[in-house]
């Protein structure tokens, strides 16, 4: 991508007058540069490996790859500003992004070694698919642009469709994959129709010339059409209500790590996506789409978890219902640039889910052990006894889903919900207060399950290897973290919610002054 | 017009993709009709050339028949019609009263190759990059999903036979 880069510039130079982009330019894509060279160094060494021993040096590689994508994200800090002629902005905002979806890739990465050895599933594409959707995913956050959120969104998502689908030889996963691609597409389809509605509307899809327009005067009906087709793609891909039906199934039939990225990944750059869309362009009646999304997420998601006996169909309705917890967060800035509350609520809830789900799958995806096989509530029964260590991280990643102190979770909820409460949204606040109380019955039962019942003998218990130990240990230090420490990640995110509210102000105020990158 | 709807009336699938054709090439038309000659041989290349080839070929391969008749689910019919109806009419709506349009000059808008190249090049040089991303994943997930069954039958029965991974013999279960 780099060495094409390169080269056209200097093709067109005869043509017309054309700066080649800046070197400080490149620096503010650098993560996603990164990620690809190694997605691509992954797919040439893989043909070169002995096919029976590639996994684990093909899984190193991708390792490494993440982790310095994850140092190069502090390089990119240094140069905040716009890039590539306003196609990507780099500001605390997108750094944040970056970094936890970085972050998540490394860790499932981690926590496939493991998944690889037992399932036999191809390694090159699979850690190749892995970086890329995280480029798609990098994109996603930092991009201002329709068009190129369009596109990042679909990198994220057709990467995650095939990585649904990777164990062959089930039926469920194949199924699992055709149903995510066929409803994704549709989803897609409809965000594209709401950007060029968009476009129709205000003429532009940039997003600092969108908000200027919609600022600038009466607001065309249009617009509301477009942010409503918007917020309908977005709302699928981050598994709200009522756009949430084919999340158990996908789920279920997934590869447990790719669930572990499906339901963390994909969902973080569509939160980013959709702080920017909805708060930066300050998007028409966006309230009361967010406020029953969040609503109908919660309710629906617990409903629906609480008769589940499959441990993956369970944890993806908890997912819904996390998915309108986060929406609280959103639905709190009903006005323009009022305070960066519900922002900095929402990303902090983003980091802190992220940590705890990875690491529930992890631990999930170890259990499940080969095939798949040891995924009902009834195959945990006993797990206190027989492999305590394991036992006690799952309970404390389904603690923090519940929102108990000491955890990330329990930071998050309070977040969200007190920045509800300031907000005077007390409907949403008590629906979600009652929806928590829901929601521990069902993540209790696992743990009862795992202390209370009488073992069953035929389910087999490992000793997790050490990729997967210590992808685990990865998760709970971070939940640990988050919710012993919150102060720094919150600050994190209030300054960089800041920024993105200022920036929403400021171009809502006076129009974009040139086009030009800024250097 | 026309040729849409004698795509979905006609029954027999080649009959199908020639309507298509005259779909495609009557939308070229509308686009020259508003000045953007390049897009307009674009969509004559790529559409109604290149797309429509694999079409026919592919329905030549499969050599298929004439479709069998279904009767629309009634669900289908009740919802689905008022849907279009109101569809048509809230989008003919809004574009009438609601949008500030005004009447453009043919030529005024970007269109001939040059601008076209500028943009793709200039402006939208990243996303134009970035596609190209997208097309590698495309390409890899249909390695990977179309590959055949047995390859993976054979590749995992063969790893099998051979030492198995400890954590595996600890499980003490055979596949």
């Amino acid at each position: 991508m780099s060495l094409l880069a390169h080269s056209l510039p200097a093709l067109f130079a005869q043509a017309q007058a054309f700066t080649p982009p800046s070197g400080s330019e490149y620096m503010r894509i650098l993560p996603e540069l990164v990620l690809s060279v190694f997605g691509m160094i992954v797919m040439f060494v893989d043909p070169l490996l002995d096919e029976n021993r590639s996994q684990k040096s093909l899984g190193t590689i991708a390792l490494i790859g993440a982790l310095a994508a994850l140092a190069s994200t502090f390089f990119t800090a240094q140069y905040p500003g716009s890039a590539f002629w306003n196609m990507v902005r780099v500001d605390g905002f997108s750094v944040f992004f970056h970094f936890l979806v970085i972050a998540i890739a490394a860790v499932v990465i981690l926590s496939s070694y493991e998944y690889m050895a037992v399932q036999r599933i191809r390694a090159g594409e699979y850690y190749g698919l892995i970086l890329f959707g995280t480029v798609g995913m990098c994109l996603m956050s930092s991009a201002v642009e329709l068009v190129l959120i369009f596109i990042a969104l679909e990198i994220s998502s057709i990467s995650t469709y095939v990585l649904a689908g990777f164990r062959r030889h089930e039926a469920s996963s194949s199924e699992s994959s055709l149903k995510y691609f066929l409803l994704g597409s549709f989803a897609t389809a409809f965000f594209l129709y709401g950007v060029a509605l968009m476009f129709g509307a205000t003429g532009s899809t940039n997003i600092d010339a969108i908000s200027h327009a919609l600022h600038s005067g009466n607001v065309p009906v249009l617009a509301y059409v477009a942010v409503a087709l918007m917020f309908v793609g977005l709302g699928f891909k981050v598994a709200s209500a009522p756009f949430h039906v084919w999340t158990p199934d996908v789920y279920e039939g997934a590869p447990a790590p790719i669930v572990g990225l499906m339901s963390t990944g994909p969902k973080a750059a569509a939160f980013a996506v959709l702080l920017r869309v909805m708060f930066e362009i300050n998007a028409p009646g966006r309230f009361w789409l967010i406020w029953v999304s969040a609503a109908l997420s919660m309710t629906l998601g617990n409903l629906g978890a609480l008769v589940q006996d499959n441990v993956k169909r369970l944890l993806a309705y908890s997912s819904i219902a996390h998915a309108g917890y986060l929406l609280i967060g959103f639905a709190v800035l009903r006005d323009f640039g009022t305070s960066t509350l519900g922002v900095s609520a929402a990303m902090f809830y983003t980091a802190a889910y992220a940590a705890t789900n990875v690491g529930a799958f992890a631990v999930v995806s170890h259990f499940a052990n080969a095939g798949e096989k040891y995924v009902t509530l009834e195959d945990y029964a006993g797990l206190g006894r027989r492999s305590p260590m394991l036992a006690a991280t799952l309970a404390f990643f389904l603690m923090s889903l519940i929102g108990i102190p000491i955890t990330g979770g329990f930071f998050a909820k309070f977040y969200v919900l007190s920045a509800a409460l300031k907000a005077d949204l007390v409907g949403l606040t008590i629906i979600g207060v009652l929806n928590s109380a829901v929601g521990a019955y069902y993540y209790l039962r696992i743990i009862v399950m795992m202390y209370m019942r009488e073992p069953r003998g035929e389910v087999p218990v490992t000793s997790a290897p050490p990729a997967t130990a210590l992808a685990i240990a990865v998760c709970v230090l971070a939940t640990l973290y988050l919710g012993v420490f919150p102060g720094r990640v919150l600050d994190l995110a209030t300054q960089s919610a800041s920024q993105l509210l200022r920036s929403a102000t400021t171009i809502g105020a006076t129009l974009p002054s040139s086009t030009g990158p800024a250097q | 017009m026309a040729g849409a709807v004698n795509l979905l009336v006609q029954r027999h699938p080649i009959n199908s993709a020639l309507s298509l054709v005259v779909v495609m090439a009557s939308l070229a038309g509308e686009y020259l009709l508003l000045g953007a000659e390049f897009v307009a041989a674009v969509q004559v290349i790529v559409y109604a050339g290149a797309i429509m080839v694999l079409f026919v070929f592919t329905v030549m391969l499969l050599n298929a028949g004439e479709e069998a008749r279904s009767g629309g689910s009634r669900v289908a019919i009740l919802l689905g019609i008022p849907g279009v109806v109101m569809g048509a009419v809230l989008v003919a709506w809004t574009l009438l009263h609601h949008s500030n349009t005004q009447a453009v000059s043919i030529g005024a808008l970007p269109g001939d190759p040059r601008d076209i190249a500028r943009l793709l090049f200039h402006d939208f040089l990243l996303p134009f990059e970035v596609t190209s991303i997208l097309i590698l994943i495309a390409i890899m997930g249909a390695v990977v999903l179309a590959s055949r069954p047995e390859d993976i039958a054979r590749h995992h029965h063969s790893q099998s036979t051979e030492k198995e991974a400890p954590e595996f013999v600890a499980s003490g279960k055979e596949r």
